[in-house]
């Protein structure tokens, strides 16, 4: 095997973990406070894919200025699921909640098969079709924007959380619940802006990657699947767990695209993530015990 | 249901029977048609609820199995000829090996809730990958299972009646099995495991056997309606029997009808079943736009009917003295 195609294949892997990463890191957060694990995750980063593909073809504008519209539209989506429907069920049975997020997974996937068909869609892009070559090797320019605005986006959720009241507050339920409720800290109120920020981070990475991925309502699924293994793998709750276990899921399934014939490419995924549940179910950053 | 007095659950048994009986012959092929899936997803739905609504054990890739059970069966038959009913057998057991390797590593390590769920889920996706790259297994192209006409050696018939009377004795045979489960100790046993594992254990409930137990016995079943499936439609893919939509299919049921009852998985057969035939017919298009209403009748019953269909009817009957 060639060095050059391993090499450009740990770059491709290490620009999709960077994607990766955001999504994770949001599926993270919504964890972290609710202890909830979202299946509609997925769903609304294809939603966000949805209106920045519909919003740059009506407005025809760059895909990337309706970052803004996607993200604004998924934090109010996301807000009100948790304002209203998760809210209730709360205090019920893990499984509930998990079971809760898939039936709104299922309804907005099969919306936009309804609405939308389930055909595959790519937005064509002129100016960015370009590629960076060095050393025999490619750097896509879509794909380096989106892996650049990925880390900052997930740099800037870092921020919030530590630096700011909000996102204080947001961590401070998630170390200690009734220790934030009996300081005052209106719980409702910030499982659903955490819920929908998270939502937000995850209509940013449909966003950044609609220049160079097809659009299909059940797109969402292979995001939010590869998300797990990878807050799995990083540790459930931990913020730079999420953050390089992406690295690693990105990096993984990309050599298995090189060295694996078919669509064998995501068996080591499936493979590392069954053995992290058994042998390490912490994950590879997590502090404690499952 | 049905509290006092035992006239009326005989009634109610002999009516069931004979309307059951006379049922296919009265109605044009399309409704009976509906009527073998709804007792499709009643057998699959209670076969999953004996593990993950009896034994709190809640598995989110069933797939695994029933994907099993239809190979097994479609490919001895195909290659070596040896009729479905026995492949049947060997994909129940085979279905029943694969729970057993499953369930020992999961329980072993300890897996729980969600962990247990995305575990199984990785399983069937893995299978999924793997049929989807083999030759022996049709790769992406799946298998179409050769025509033998009315031979009902081969599990096949150009009647849809006998593919009816198929399934509505299978699933009176798991409908017996959940009873047994329901009404013995084993039933008590999974029940405290799943109201309490760590108690359980304590007053010395072997927990791993017992989660074993419910595993083997949902695993075999389910893998029984793969080979069903298989012959029913004389045609698999990777995708309808390993895939995620199909292991949503399994648990929905049950979920929704009521986890750990012996008529919930029925029931949520009855109301989704009919449901969703009504629903492709009014957005038609796309196949699986039924699962758009599915959702949300799943969203419905998680937030305001947390014990199901069949919960919220027991309640009912028991404030009304029914």
């Amino acid at each position: 095997m060639d060095t050059n195609i391993l090499v450009q294949a740990v770059i491709s892997g290490l620009l999709m973990g960077g994607i990766y990463a955001l999504v994770a890191v949001s599926l993270n957060l919504i964890f972290g406070v609710m202890k909830i694990i979202n299946f509609a995750h997925g769903a609304f980063m294809m939603l966000g894919m949805y209106f920045t593909y519909w919003v740059s073809i009506f407005l025809d504008i760059h895909p990337y200025l309706s970052l803004f519209i996607s993200m604004s539209a998924l934090f109010v989506i996301g807000f009100f699921i948790q304002y209203g429907l998760i809210n209730r069920i709360i205090e019920a049975p893990e499984h509930n909640q998990l079971l809760l997020t898939l039936g709104i997974a299922l309804f907005f996937e099969n919306l936009a098969l309804f609405l939308w068909s389930p055909n595959y869609r790519m937005l064509q892009v002129t100016t960015l079709a370009g590629a960076m070559h060095t050393h025999k090797l490619m750097f896509s320019t879509p794909r380096m924007i989106a892996f650049g605005a990925a880390l900052t986006m997930t740099l800037l959720l870092y921020l919030f959380l530590t630096k700011t009241d909000s996102g204080k507050a947001i961590r401070a339920i998630s170390q200690d619940r009734e220790g934030a409720h009996v300081i005052g800290i209106n719980m409702k109120i910030i499982y659903s802006v955490a819920f929908g920020i998270g939502s937000a981070c995850v209509a940013a990475a449909g966003t950044m990657i609609t220049p160079f991925f097809y659009i299909s309502p059940t797109v969402g699924l292979v995001f939010v699947i590869t998300a797990f293994v990878i807050v799995v793998l990083g540790g459930l709750g931990s913020f730079w767990g999420a953050f390089f276990g992406a690295l690693i899921v990105g990096i993984a399934e990309s050599l298995g695209e090189v060295l694996l014939p078919g669509s064998l490419k995501q068996v080591p995924i499936y493979s590392i993530f069954i053995l992290t549940l058994l042998l390490r179910p912490k994950g590879l950053f997590g502090k404690k015990h499952v | 249901m049905f509290r006092n007095g035992t006239p009326k659950i005989l009634f109610f048994w002999f009516a069931f029977i004979l309307i059951a009986v006379l049922l296919p012959f009265l109605l044009p092929s399309y409704f009976v048609h509906i009527l073998i899936m709804i007792l499709f997803y009643g057998f699959l739905g209670t076969s999953w609820n004996i593990l993950g609504g009896y034994a709190g054990q809640f598995s989110f890739g069933h797939a695994a199995f029933f994907g099993i059970g239809a190979y097994t069966s479609t490919l001895i038959f195909v290659n070596w000829g040896i009729s479905p009913w026995i492949g049947m057998v060997f994909g129940g057991l085979l279905g029943m090996l694969l729970g057993l390797l499953m369930g020992s590593l999961c329980f072993h390590y300890g897996l729980k809730g969600p962990y247990f769920a995305l575990a199984t889920l990785a399983f069937a996706e893995l299978l999924r990958l793997i049929s989807l790259n083999l030759d022996l297994t049709g790769k992406a192209m799946g298998i179409l299972i050769p025509l033998k006409g009315n031979a009902l050696l081969s599990f096949q018939h150009e009647s849809k009646i006998f593919y009816y009377f198929v399934i509505l004795l299978m699933f009176i045979g798991v409908l017996w099995v959940a009873q047994w489960i329901d009404r013995g100790k084993i039933g008590d046993y999974f029940a405290a495991i799943r109201e309490d594992e760590d108690s359980a254990e304590a007053i010395g409930v072997n927990t791993f056997a017992y989660k074993l137990l419910g595993i083997l016995i949902s695993s075999f079943l389910t893998a029984l309606g793969g080979t069903f499936y298989a012959q029913y439609f004389l045609y698999i893919d990777p995708r309808v029997t390993f895939g995620v939509g199909t292991s949503i299919e399994i648990f929905l049921r049950p979920i929704v009808g009521g986890m750990g009852t012996v008529y919930g998985p029925i029931i949520g057969a009855l109301v989704l079943g009919p449901l969703g035939e009504v629903t492709r017919g009014i957005l038609g298009g796309y196949h699986g736009v039924h699962l758009m209403i599915y959702g949300a009748i799943l969203v419905g019953v998680i937030v305001f009917l947390p014990k199901g269909i069949y919960g919220w009817l027991d309640g009912f009957t028991r404030r009304h003295k029914w």
